[in-house]
């Protein structure tokens, strides 16, 4: 037996065998430190955040140490195998590809992340004023969220993508108006439960206003759901932004994205180009499988129950 | 269970008529006006005006969405001015396809994904049972047009050239020839490897779910084989939660749907919708919407139901 095996599932109750320090017991701070301690055990978990640091730093850094030209064609260097001067080839109009990987993988993390980050911050205060404030406002807002649901994501960002040019903002927008609808929905589950604690009638008894109840101690409340929700949110947006991609809907050239360079380069399999499939290919996938990685872990940690997944 | 019956039906027209809210709301934005965008810049006034007649947009503000809804009681989906069709006759003609694909490939992968789900659960943590997580978490991390391409290249290419890399063409009473069968193949098997990877997922946790229940204990207790346990009692009650599944991912299989159909030049409904998103034939786009929004709202009621009726629990906790 292992000295891990005195810690209680429960987060928020310090354990038995575990003292807090100056004897306060101070059970914000242990829920944290016992989800961060769940989460460190798990090695698949702790590969996907490595994994995650490292592609942001081939993104970001990378260009920085490796110069490429990848605004200009090269018609003269068209699908080159690898070679010293370029160790991943060059693409169908001649960019290198290893600079082109850095470049499409900064617009799939940037369309990624800004549309987790803004869906789910639209979704969880919708969703917690809908559970908070509940009767028929609520009913409103969720039955919003049904018949928005109803459409097949993919349906609903192809017109979406049809109606309006899709440049960098208006995919990032595009992803996160279809996206807030899940965070939404699961925190509206959680503010049902949690609006009738006694913390809440605490606040109202000192006198704090109902917004200051949601942003202050509902929302904290549901840190677990949302960051999981996020987690998993950033690899679909990376997903569906390589769909929208290859059907013709993505971001216009000479932008780029892992999405695009793989659907560019599966035209050109038969000739036997294989290195304009298979990185942005593997790239794709190991980043969505580290995000997912993260995102059980995440569950694990925080023991979030989720609809989804 | 009427209650529940009456109060579950309530929600879906509630739902469905929200729908038609969103599609009535997306035309008003599409850029240029309505008659513009769909009759092209070339369109002379007469022709507008004759178009906003036509269509109610010369009512007054909410009489236009009420002209809407009018047209869609009565089964007017609108017109595809690119196709010279209107959009009913086209579903007439696209629909089956994608209804027949869908439920082969659906049927394909529930008959593949039970076992496999069963299998994992009752090897958990062996061998077997990390070799399909590791399978299922690839292909569910996968863009669906990626695993459709590798299976061309695949079966479909030089040296094997077992299959056509194009899906089944022609009216659909031609679809049980061989040939059509064949091409058939492809389609059918990329559409059922990604909805494989999420059922055997859930299956595996929900028999994990199942198999420590007190339920299980007893029966063991009473002496009952393990292979008994197992399939009359276990897998049983794990089913449950997999009908839900599959109402709440039409959605997600309608959307690999379209992705299949667009790369195996299958003449579905998806395919249509991707035609026409791609030339901005609006109308469709819209009719289609509903449609695809309708069918999931009947499969995620139907689901529903299911449940209430084998699990009594789901209707006393209503």
């Amino acid at each position: 037996m292992s000295v891990r095996a005195a810690v209680p599932d429960v987060p928020g109750t310090p354990g038995p065998g575990v003292p807090a320090e100056g004897g306060e017991v101070r059970v914000t701070g242990t829920t944290w430190a016992m989800a961060a301690r769940v989460f460190a055990e798990n090695r698949l978990a702790i590969a996907g955040v490595v994994f995650v640091v490292m592609v942001f730093l081939f993104c970001f850094v990378g260009p920085l140490l490796y110069r490429t030209n990848q605004i200009n064609t090269d018609i003269a260097s068209i699908t080159q195998p690898p070679s010293p001067a370029h160790p991943l080839g060059t693409d169908n109009v001649g960019y290198d590809l290893l600079g082109r990987l850095m470049v499409g993988g900064q617009t799939s993390l940037e369309i990624g992340l800004t549309a987790a980050i803004l869906a789910t911050t639209f979704g969880v205060l919708w969703g917690a004023i809908a559970g908070f404030v509940g009767g028929w406002l609520d009913q409103l807002m969720m039955r919003i969220v049904d018949s928005m649901l109803a459409i097949p994501t993919l349906f609903l960002l192809l017109v979406l993508a049809a109606m309006f040019v899709p440049s960098l903002p208006m995919l990032i927008f595009i992803v996160a108006l279809v996206a807030w609808l899940t965070p939404a929905r699961l925190i509206r589950g959680e503010t049902l439960s949690l609006r009738t604690r006694e913390y809440v009638d605490a606040v109202r008894v000192m006198g704090g206003t109902d917004a200051r109840i949601v942003v202050r101690h509902i929302i904290p409340n549901t840190i677990g759901t949302i960051m999981v929700n996020a987690t998993f949110q950033v690899a679909d947006a990376i997903i569906v932004i390589a769909s929208l991609s290859f059907l013709g809907l993505g971001v216009p050239p000479p932008a780029t994205n892992w999405g695009g360079m793989l659907s560019d380069g599966v035209g050109y399999t038969f000739a036997g180009y294989w290195w304009l499939v298979y990185p942005a290919g593997l790239l794709i996938v190991l980043t969505v499988v580290a995000f997912n990685l993260i995102g059980d872990a995440m569950r694990d940690a925080f023991e979030v129950r989720l609809q989804k997944r | 269970m009427a209650g529940f019956l009456v109060r579950r039906l309530g929600q879906s027209v509630i739902v469905v008529f929200g729908v038609t809210i969103i599609t009535f709301l997306l035309t008003r934005l599409l850029p240029g006006g309505v008659a513009r965008a769909i009759l092209g810049p070339r369109a002379s006034p007469l022709e507008i005006a004759a178009f906003n007649h036509e269509n109610g947009f010369d009512l007054q503000g909410w009489q236009q969405y009420l002209f809407y809804v009018q047209q869609l009681l009565h089964g007017n989906l609108g017109f595809s001015y690119r196709l010279n069709e209107s959009v009913g006759a086209l579903l007439g003609d696209h629909l089956p396809k994608t209804v027949l694909l869908l439920g082969v490939a659906t049927l394909i992968a529930l008959g593949v994904a039970i076992p496999l789900g069963v299998l994992q659960a009752v090897r958990r943590n062996r061998v077997e049972d990390y070799f399909f997580t590791s399978v299922s978490f690839a292909l569910y991390s996968m863009p669906a047009f990626w695993i459709a391409l590798i299976l061309i290249q695949i079966f479909a290419s030089p040296p094997l050239n077992l299959l056509a890399p194009i899906g089944p063409q022609g009216p659909i009473s031609t679809y049980l020839e061989p040939d059509q069968l064949t091409a058939l193949i492809l389609p059918v098997a990329s559409l059922a490897l990604v909805t494989i990877a999420l059922f055997s997922r859930y299956m595996r946790s929900s028999m994990l779910d199942n198999l420590v229940m007190d339920y299980v204990r007893t029966a063991r207790a009473k002496g009952v084989s393990n292979a008994g346990v197992l399939y009359r009692h276990v897998l049983r009650n794990a089913l449950i939660p997999i009908v839900t599944l599959l109402g709440l991912s039409l959605p997600g299989i309608f959307g690999g749907a379209l992705i299949t159909e667009a790369i195996f030049n299958y003449p579905g409904m998806g395919f249509l919708f991707w035609d026409s998103a791609r030339t901005r034939d609006y109308p469709v786009l819209l009719g289609i919407t509903i449609v695809v929004a309708v069918a999931t709202v009947v499969g995620n009621l139907l689901a529903d139901l299911f449940y209430a009726v084998v699990d009594p629990r789901v209707r006393i906790a209503e």
